[in-house]
């Protein structure tokens, strides 16, 4: 067998360093209990005892910390609520997202780098200085406020809220939706449309028998790469949720610095994983069969 | 005589500054197939879509049926068109695709099933109702397009540029089949094409068009033997021009004795080539370069640098002007 060039074997090498090895480097502690240690859990690998001390560690971990989150409804309802959050803000982003995509795709060549560039330039700012902007307007006394004020309206309280949250996610997660979406989108051969339309269907009938079958692909993409990564998201239910807003990236957070129950964080951090992992991969394997 | 069943009434469409179809009145009559015949951006793909639908003329009027059609969008009309790229569905299947006019007509499932059956025979792609577009070959697409377009029992088939995916000796074999075809189901065919030999082959009448004017419409023998000017002339095949007067190079006889035609012109023979049929002749003469196709077993032959006359008949002689 031919040996693989090394551009082959850079990205698995990678995965490997960057993805497995801390994957399993948070199972095994997933496995283990917390303890008053630094560290702070038991057991831990001694090597020094040899093939006994290996031994010693493997029967010290078990699956007790899973069993704790299964009878802690806490996680559960976290879990359940992450899952409603990233569903929800994937519906909306659809919604936004799909009309978005649909627009720069059908807008004249000159005008569409310019669009597509509006789309990506919100990440030449950091992310964290974005959702600080957003803090901003949407304060008790923020701009939003200041002018619905201004126009004799009732002031709103978004921040610190479920809603914000969503509304955070929207906007931090949109470019992910808009360009896959473009992408299809913009591939799509218009002639087909026309076709439609000449056989008998009026513009809307054609778009939801023609371009929207067609543009499946880019919705799965677009979905799967906001959607996954909202359910753990941390950052935007820190800073714009309220006190009652449950995420697991949160939860994960908790256990992690505020109890230090490091083996509990992690437990949380695997069962999601796995979790998301099956749809990832439902969803590759499909893309892969309705590839030519 | 019965009404056309198209009738463009003073048409034009611009493009920003640009104008695509001039002034344009044309009648194409019930079971005819027309062909629209010019060089690329004559304007006789954008006739053909204002007669679609998908364009909407800056002036003028366009008929269809019995019924004036210019404001009517393009699923109202029954004039369906075969894309030039075929333009097939590829989310759906053969059967699927023939069967998406029927559906938006909403007719029922059995006629729907029995129908698309019916179309696919025609087409000779019995049995290939289950794959997909991509499954077929350039020539089984063209005929989906086809199946696809006939299905819903258009009153007009508009043919975009129907042969130019397809390759030199297939098209030959879909020039006559398209021609049978029409025959046989007796429905009016509209073809744009920038091939001349394709128009003339399936074409009852032709327009020719230039800068979207029409410059001319009759039978392919009316054009090619009684062209309105140089453009139709030299369009429609080779020409030989002397003064006013235009020859096609099969008209012209090439002898070594100075003939007895008045028609006739010395010079000397500078290219020879020989095409199995017919052998043609670059001759220079004192009128200027002429081209002469002498068919094979007929009339004389000569060589590079032989001193030659030419000559031709009095009705061989097409004026066309300056």
């Amino acid at each position: 067998m031919k040996r693989p060039p090394l551009s082959v074997l850079l990205p698995y090498l990678w995965l490997a360093v960057f993805f497995a090895l801390p994957f399993v480097l948070v199972a095994k502690l997933s496995l283990s209990h917390a303890a008053l240690a630094v560290p702070p859990y038991a057991p831990k690998l001694d090597l020094s005892h040899g093939l006994a001390g290996v031994a010693d560690f493997l029967r010290g971990l078990d699956f007790a910390t899973y069993r704790r989150l299964t009878q802690d409804r806490l996680y559960l309802v976290a879990y359940l609520s992450s899952l409603g959050f990233a569903g929800l803000s994937t519906a909306i982003l659809l919604a936004i997202g799909y009309p978005m995509a649909y627009g720069i795709a059908r807008c004249g060549p000159r005008l569409r780098p310019a669009l597509v560039m509006a789309v990506i330039l919100p990440f030449w700012t950091s992310f964290l200085i974005r959702i600080y902007a957003w803090i901003a307007i949407l304060k008790p006394a923020g701009l939003l406020n200041l002018a619905l004020a201004a126009l004799h309206l009732p002031a709103v309280t978004l921040l610190d809220t479920n809603a914000g949250v969503v509304l955070g996610l929207v906007y931090a997660y949109l470019p992910f939706m808009v360009l896959p979406l473009y992408a299809v989108l913009e591939k799509q051969d218009e002639s087909l449309i026309e076709a439609a339309q000449d056989l008998g269907l009026t513009p809307r009938q054609a778009f939801w028998r023609v371009t929207f079958p067609l543009s499946w692909p880019g919705v799965a993409a677009g979905s799967l790469l906001c959607f996954i990564p909202m359910v753990g998201e941390f950052v935007v239910p820190d800073l714009m949720g309220g006190s009652k807003t449950l995420m697991l990236g949160r939860t994960v957070w908790t256990e992690f610095f505020a109890d230090r129950d490091w083996p509990a964080a992690s437990a949380v951090a695997i069962v999601m994983l796995v979790t998301l992992v099956a749809p990832i991969v439902l969803a590759q394997r499909r893309r892969m069969a309705l590839m030519p | 005589m019965t009404a056309p069943l198209v009738r463009f009434e003073a048409v034009t469409k611009r493009f920003g500054a640009e104008t695509a179809v001039d002034d344009v009145t044309l009648e194409i009559a019930e079971g005819e197939f027309f062909a629209l015949l010019g060089p690329s951006g004559c304007g006789k793909t954008t006739l053909m879509r204002l007669l679609a639908g998908f364009e909407t003329p800056d002036a003028g009027r366009i008929r269809l049926a019995g019924e004036d059609v210019t404001d009517m969008p393009p699923h109202r009309r029954p004039a369906h068109m075969m894309f030039q790229a075929y333009a097939l569905f590829p989310h759906l299947t053969v059967a699927q695709n023939v069967a998406f006019g029927l559906k938006a007509q909403g007719r029922p499932k059995r006629e729907i099933a029995v129908r698309v059956e019916e179309m696919l025979a025609l087409v000779r792609l019995e049995g290939l109702g289950g794959r997909k577009p991509d499954e077929l070959s350039g020539g089984q697409k063209q005929r989906v397009a086809l199946a696809r377009a006939l299905a819903p029992a258009p009153r007009i088939l508009l043919l975009d540029e129907p042969m130019a995916a397809l390759d030199r000796k297939l098209r030959e074999e879909t020039q006559f089949e398209l021609k049978r075809l029409q025959a046989a189901l007796g429905l009016t065919f509209l073809i744009v094409t920038h091939d001349r030999d394709e128009a003339m082959v399936v074409g009852d009448r032709l327009a020719v068009m230039r800068d979207g004017r029409i410059v001319q419409v009759g039978t392919p023998a009316e054009l090619y033997e009684r062209p309105a000017g140089r453009f139709v002339a030299g369009f429609l095949g080779e020409v030989n021009l002397i003064g006013e007067i235009g020859v096609r190079p099969e008209r012209m006889r090439l002898s070594r004795a100075e003939p007895a035609a008045a028609n006739r012109l010395a010079g000397t023979v500078t290219e020879v080539g020989y095409l199995g049929d017919r052998t043609i002749y670059g001759v220079e003469t004192t009128a200027g370069a002429m081209r002469v196709a002498q068919p094979t077993g007929g009339g004389e032959r000569a060589q590079v640098g032989e001193a030659v006359w030419l000559s031709y008949p009095a009705d061989a002689a097409m004026r066309l002007g300056r």
